[in-house]
């Protein structure tokens, strides 16, 4: 029973309901399943398959609330569930923040199921896999790769008629291929929704196309270059960026986001935050959709609030701020929930366009263990990793060795200089980007 | 993903559940229910254990387990949210036609368990059509019926829920007073009861808790913010762990406070507070080359991540290539016996042993009675970290015992075992190892931390910047990153502390492997010196 059908679990919900003797209820039922299989030195080396389903009860008397779960699902397993969640809420202190439930929503419809994914089976999994590995092997070079596929459902319901329900289905692929002397590195993925649009080989070939011209790496000094960075490499330093974004931090005065007075004015009259200003490059246009037809969402969130299209940054301008709904009303501006797809608008110039018009830089396939060093301007470090090249009047000339980067994704998107497609990464959208004085610090030995 | 976020836990609703430990939330009284008779355990393990044979597996284990979570959270004057989760099942792991398979089930009813364990043998034949090299297993003697439990004094899931709040709310108060103007503080409490069972004849149950309490703390000043972590350590122990006895402190002259065996965490706060209120007016950082002297709780983390990381087997051969990365530290280094990964003074070990540490067990989840091993002997590369499937591979025959699973859903794999830093058998202090320094920087607590996929570069922060001048330290400072080359720097170490100053320090989510799991993992150390490493200022205007 761990996929439940709308009516199904519509049923199910209102007799969970019909227990209370809350104030309030709210219910979420949570289900899921999925398989992986992984595999290293040209041979699999593990594989697996998942399935739970969860029910949790927030029950709350006033301000007090509790939360209890359960994953059996007989009227007496429902009714123990709702009577546990109440007797907790007795115990517990009153929560200041509390905000009642929401009442009935609206919500899009989004194509974020897809029925093939539904049906993988081991077998495809393993077929998937070796897919990958043989061409691998036939060049003498050696994979590892991870595939992976689920199928989740999500349905809400509370007391005061709110009911929401979504299945979705996704997709992760990633692969890396290096030569047999260690010399050289390359790594391709792929993420959708439906199943039918993987293909493993075909990733495959751009890691090893990678593996193989990114052998004997030449030493460049660090300092700032020009670079184009693939989708793989912004993505992180994108969704860390807006992972920080949050209203009420900026509005405490602990966020990139956070306006102070300027000598001479008033710090009561001054906005907090720093919400309408243009902090960005106009060409930035950072938004959520949850019925993009290729990098589709959830329609809505955890408390069953609606997503609905929205611009984070639009025109380089803070166009809005993520808040919670205590921190919305006590500021006095709308609610808008912190959740959503991640989506970056881009150009419509291809990764050869952007080589072709780079007199001096460096192309970049996706940079790794990325750490803050301050939150207060954002400023990351991390590092370049398989496959770096040193491009010059218009051609990639030669593999570099990586680098170490100390960067901010504020000073990135100021400094753009041409944006390519958008390409579905990490269930969002981000486009290639050529970027001016990107700061390298150090290099790295490693491939 | 290298390391849970921990402080995106704080607020998390009904929706919310992605703790990094999966399970499903219960009362806080359901978390003392009593375990799952052993007899029961047993039968149900040689359930799964038949079934897998009369389907062809050549060899079968079961993990039955059921794991408990507790984590409170507060943010200055409220309670965020307390989770108390519950999560059994069997997970079974099979060897047929020479390939692993696995499966996993939450459904303990015997027919369901032998159905699992047949799902595991068909996966491991799906998989072997393309298997080039058959599975070798180090020999294993059965232990027949075995138990251990982690040596607490206090069953932190038996302190009432209050006592807990109370608690994390005067560390907020506390920091809060002294300077700071948020504070986030966090208690979170595992407790895995795992029974382990294999075709091998050992059946064996243990009971392993461990404990953390991080705060994070921030103050607004007029040019900015500033952020300060807790000193304290994760670590293999009851609620007794937060006593802050007196004889676990050692205290640094002009510095701060470090937490040896007990934390007291109302102390540290207020520190925090002080600290905090200086920080945003210390001075920043001049980059250069400076002596550096590390302190455990720092130090710690770097261990982790150029010694504990680059050591693990899985990742030399080649098995987390497409995830964590390999390792500078190849085979062929070790096999020539001469491979200089620290000047002579580094004497670096692995254990699952040590009292107190996060991955102290009597036995692995492969059921490998659990030993402590040289690394790292006078500098010298010696050996790894490996598995029962692995250590063929070293032309050993008898696995080190680091196989673990975060929980029964998961298959078990190759995991850092503890890695420590062995002290100086002279027992000097800390203050004598900052005494000699002309020119130099003292850093305490764990900060920023990255490294690249081979361990070679990394460049790690702190929490505490002071300055060293001609052997006193003079100055708070801010903004200190360093970065260097892990054999350059293990091979610039020059001065250990002594036995009375070595500390453990962990991580308690540490990730690795694909899908992403947890395991938790100490690293004992003195205060250490390590001479002329390059310093870089990491404030930046945008």
């Amino acid at each position: 029973m761990t996929i439940l059908s709308e009516q199904t679990a519509k049923n199910l919900l209102s007799k969970v309901i019909a227990y209370s003797k809350a104030d309030e209820i709210e219910c979420n039922l949570n289900g899921a399943v999925g398989g992986n299989i992984r595999y290293a030195r040209n041979t699999v080396s593990t594989a697996g398959e998942e399935s739970d389903v969860t029910l949790a009860v927030q029950s709350s008397f006033g301000k007090r609330v509790g939360v209890a779960t359960i994953n059996e699902f007989d009227d007496a397993s429902l009714e123990k569930v709702v009577r546990r969640s109440e007797e907790l809420a007795r115990l517990a202190p009153e929560n200041d923040e509390f905000m009642p439930v929401l009442g009935k929503q609206e919500y899009l419809s989004t194509p974020t199921f897809v029925q093939a994914t539904a049906q993988v089976t081991p077998e495809d999994r393993a077929q998937a896999a070796q897919n990958s590995i043989e061409p691998s092997k036939k060049d003498k070079l050696i994979a590892s790769g991870f595939l992976e596929e689920n199928t989740r459902f999500t349905a809400i319901m509370n007391s005061k008629g709110l009911f929401a329900y979504n299945t979705s289905t996704n997709v992760d692929f990633s692969v890396t291929v290096r030569t047999e002397d260690g010399k050289g590195s390359g790594w391709a993925s792929q993420n959708f929704s439906d199943v039918k649009l993987l293909d493993t080989a075909k990733a495959s070939q751009i890691a090893i196309q990678k593996a193989k011209s990114s052998v004997d790496a030449k030493e460049m000094e660090p300092g700032k270059y020009t670079v184009i960075l693939e989708p793989a490499a912004s993505v992180t330093l994108l969704q860390n960026m807006f992972n920080n974004m949050s209203q009420r931090q900026a509005d405490e005065g602990r966020s990139f986001l956070s306006n102070k007075a300027k000598e001479g004015e008033d710090p009561e009259k001054v906005a907090k935050n720093k919400l309408g200003q243009k902090l960005f490059d106009e060409r930035v246009h950072l938004y959520t959709d949850p019925q993009h037809p290729i990098a589709p969402y959830s329609p809505f969130g955890s408390d069953g609030s609606p997503i609905n299209k929205i611009d984070w940054i639009k025109d380089g301008v803070v166009v809005n701020m993520p808040n919670s709904r205590y921190w919305a009303k006590k500021t006095g501006v709308p609610y808008v929930p912190a959740d959503g797809n991640l989506l970056m608008a881009g150009g419509d110039e291809s990764l050869e366009d952007m080589i072709k018009s780079t007199r001096r830089g460096v192309l970049v396939t996706r940079l790794w263990y990325i750490r803050s060093l301050d939150p207060q301007t954002l400023l990351y470090t991390g590092l370049t990793r398989d496959g770096t090249y040193y491009i010059e009047n218009g051609k990639i000339k030669y593999p570099i060795k990586n680098f170490r980067f100390n960067e901010s994704p504020i000073v990135m998107l100021n400094n753009i200089e041409a944006l390519g497609k958008p390409v579905r990464i990490e269930g969002g959208m981000v486009p290639a980007m050529k970027i001016r004085d990107f700061t390298f610090s150090s290099l790295s030995d490693a491939v | 993903m290298q390391r849970r976020d921990f402080i995106k836990l704080g607020g998390l609703g009904v929706g919310g559940l992605m703790l990094p430990l999966s399970g499903r939330v219960i009362s806080a009284e359901q978390i003392l229910d009593k375990p799952m008779d052993v007899a029961y355990k047993k039968k149900l393990a040689d359930i799964a254990l038949n079934a897998a044979k009369a389907q062809g597996a050549s060899y079968a284990d079961a993990r039955i387990g059921r794991y408990l979570n507790q984590f409170v959270t507060t943010n200055e004057n409220r309670v965020d949210n307390i989770v108390n989760t519950e999560s059994a099942g069997i997970g079974i792991r099979v060897i047929a036609n020479g390939t692993w398979g696995f499966a996993s089930t939450s459904n303990m009813t015997p027919d369901s368990v032998a159905k699992t364990a047949e799902r595991a043998v068909a996966v491991a034949k799906a998989n072997s059509k393309f298997q080039t090299t058959p599975v070798q297993l180090a020999p294993v003697k059965g232990v027949g019926e075995v138990s251990w439990q982690t040596p607490i004094v206090k069953n932190a899931m038996e302190v009432p829920v209050k006592d807990k709040v109370d608690l994390l709310l005067a560390v907020n108060a506390a920091a809060m007073e002294n300077g700071a103007n948020y504070v986030t503080s966090i208690l979170f409490l595992v407790n895995e009861q795992k029974y382990f069972a294999s075709t091998d004849g050992s059946y064996i149950d243990q009971d392993v808790h461990r404990l953390w309490a991080p705060f994070f703390a921030t103050a607004v000043g007029e040019e900015g913010f500033k952020q300060r972590t807790g000193l304290g350590n994760p670590v293999g122990m009851g609620f007794e762990y937060l006593d802050g006895l007196e004889k676990d402190k050692i205290r640094i002259a002009g510095a701060s406070v470090g937490y040896g065996n007990s934390y007291d965490i109302l102390e540290d706060a207020k520190l925090a507070g002080q600290q905090l209120k200086a920080k945003l007016k210390a001075k920043s950082v001049e980059p250069g080359k400076y002596d550096l002297v590390l302190d455990p709780a720092h130090l710690m983390l770097t261990i982790h991540e150029s010694v504990g990381h680059p050591l693990e087997l899985d990742r030399v051969l080649g098995y987390e290539a497409n995830f964590a990365g390999t390792s500078f530290a190849t085979l062929d280094k070790w096999q020539s016996g001469k491979f200089q990964y620290g000047s002579d003074i580094v004497n670096i070990f692995a254990d699952k042993t040590q009292e107190y540490s996060l991955g102290n067990v009597a036995y692995d989840d492969e059921g490998v009675k659990t030993k402590e091993w040289d690394l790292i002997k006078d500098g010298i590369l010696v050996n790894y970290e490996a598995t029962r499937d692995q250590v063929h591979m070293l032309g050993q025959t008898e696995s080190h015992g680091c196989c673990y699973a975060q929980s029964w859903r998961d298959v078990q794999f190759q995991r850092m075992p503890n890695v420590s830093l062995k002290p100086n058998s002279k027992d000097i202090s800390a203050e004598d190892v900052i005494k000699d320094v002309e020119k130099g920087i003292y850093i305490a607590g764990r900060g920023s931390f990255s490294i690249d996929q081979q361990r070679y570069n990394f460049q790690f922060g702190g929490q505490l910047f002071y300055e060293i001048k001609d052997g006193k330290i003079v100055d708070q400072i801010e903004d200190v990153a360093y970065q260097s080359n892990t054999q350059e720097f293990w091979n610039s170490c020059v001065q250990l502390a002594g036995k009375s100053d070595y500390r453990l320090g962990g991580s308690f989510f540490d990730g690795k492997g694909q899908p992403s799991q947890v395991s938790a993992v100490s690293h004992g150390c003195p205060t250490t010196r390590f001479n002329n490493i390059n310093i870089i200022n990491t404030a930046r205007k945008v």
